[in-house]
């Protein structure tokens, strides 16, 4: 069974799910650090695709996808790294990325890909519902690949009900209308929208992310839905002089 | 809309409504969809799109989108782009910031493709040259992305009696200092004779 269904199964809260970019802050630490996270007990890792124009991301994001593609990051040695970890674990990996990626690539080789070296979901930001509909939905279901949509404030209600239908896994609730990377609390008009999502009784599991940083923003998007993204914050993390183990492992003790 | 203001000019001036060529500087393509809109179905009239060559097309060092790029998904558009085979978006290169975009409309992609329209480049050089002859021939100074569909009128087969519009998409104001630059031959001078 997909492991992210499988998660969402057995457990309801306080779900963490960590973002970093593959390749970076060099080429062969997506395994290291991936495996560390593991030990650390993270629920999910989601690894992104490094990509030239990431549209969602801030500068955190953009600048560790830029140093992992002249690192040499490419979708090849991404799966290669991949199936290395399956090698010893099983923690859920969902793909981030964007839509050309996975086109030029050729769509049903990175499915059959993912498939073959055990990627359990996928989030691509800018595919389109329609499209989705029309010419991802039924190949993602044939090989059981999960797939999140993202919703904002911005997104209407039927589009956020329409997102939870479409969605398989988790829907991914980004908390404010911005990109990755931001820093700040919670504000009211956020738990507002909160408040609002929560009232709609989604079907689909609920995850917070965009602007989740610290052990604080962390509580707080787990009070409201099943757990929280870190992306950014966790990158920012990985600066420094310590030993990637020693700066994974204490920053995820500062959230949980 | 600019086609409909070309409509109503050309009426005045050549007792027509369309032209036999309507020539436009491609970035993204809005300039020249706006001077294509009223056209786009009359077959008597010839679309004209302009890129930048940048340096040269096989330079290295280019924005000529239609030609260097391939089908895939740029800002939300599948169309054109220029791109690695791993789908990196490719940093263009043209001495005008207008049109130094890795992409081009769709509507454009489409038209090219189809034949409806017709594309050339202009080179840096190319492009400032015809910059030059404007400014001096009628004393308007246009601006470099707008020099572009001025710098393939020469390469273009055109005919005496032949009604000729150039979308003038800007003013050359912001671009004074380039043109003072190359002027005084500190930037590009004849990029487009080592070029050939
Ligand atoms: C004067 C001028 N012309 C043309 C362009 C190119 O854009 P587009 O192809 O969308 O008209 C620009 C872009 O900034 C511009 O400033």
């Amino acid at each position: 069974m997909n492991r992210i269904k499988e998660l969402f199964k057995k457990k309801k809260k306080d779900i963490l799910n960590v973002y970093f970019t593959a390749g970076y802050p060099k080429l062969d630490d997506t395994v290291r650090i991936a495996t560390n996270l593991t030990h650390c007990g993270v629920d999910l890792i989601e690894l992104g695709m490094p990509y030239s124009d990431p549209l969602a991301d801030g500068f955190t994001i953009q600048q560790s996808s830029m140093k992992a593609l002249k690192n040499g990051m490419s979708l090849d040695l991404l799966f290669d790294q991949v199936k290395e970890f399956r090698k010893s674990h099983e923690t859920p990996i969902i793909l981030m990325g964007y839509l050309n990626q996975v086109i030029q690539y050729g769509q049903e080789k990175f499915l059959d890909k993912c498939v073959q070296i055990g990627i359990d979901g996928l989030i691509l930001p800018d595919l389109p519902m329609d499209i989705f509909q029309n010419e991802f939905k039924k190949d993602l279901e044939e090989r059981d690949i999960a797939f999140s949509f993202l919703i904002t404030p911005q997104t209407s209600d039927e589009r956020i009900l329409l997102a939870d239908q479409l969605s398989t896994g988790f829907v991914y609730v980004v908390s404010q209308s911005s990109i990755t990377g931001k820093t700040g609390d919670i504000s009211t008009t956020q738990q507002a929208y909160f408040d609002h999502i929560n009232k709609m009784n989604l079907s689909t599991p609920a995850l917070i992310g965009f602007g989740i940083h610290d052990k604080s923003t962390y509580e707080v998007a787990c009070s409201n839905s099943n757990g929280a993204i870190i992306g950014s914050a966790f990158i920012r993390a990985l600066d420094g002089e310590k030993t990637i183990n020693d700066k994974v492992k204490s920053f995820v003790h500062s959230i949980r | 809309m600019i086609s409909e203001e070309i409509q109503y000019q050309l009426m005045e001036k050549e007792d027509r409504e369309f032209p036999d060529y309507i020539v436009a500087c491609v970035g993204g393509g809005s300039n020249a969809a706006g001077a294509y809109y009223h056209y786009l179905n009359d077959e008597r009239v010839k679309l004209i799109a302009v890129e930048a060559a940048g340096l040269g097309i096989d330079s290295g060092e280019s924005a000529a989108t239609s030609i260097l790029g391939s089908p895939g998904i740029i800002h939300g558009s599948r169309t054109l782009l220029m791109q690695t085979e791993d789908g990196q978006i490719v940093e263009p290169y043209s001495i005008s910031a207008g049109l130094d975009y890795p992409g081009i409309g769709p509507m454009h992609a489409n038209l090219i493709k189809s034949g409806r329209a017709k594309v050339y480049s202009s080179t840096d050089g190319e492009a400032l040259e015809a910059a030059m002859f404007l400014s001096k021939k009628e004393g308007i100074i246009p601006a470099l992305e707008t020099a572009h569909a001025l710098g393939v009128l020469e390469k273009m087969d055109i005919k005496e009696e032949d009604v000729v519009v150039v979308n003038l998409s800007g003013r050359g104001d912001k671009d004074l200092e380039t043109y003072m630059n190359y002027m005084e031959g500190k930037i590009g001078h004849r990029i487009s004779d080592n070029q050939e």
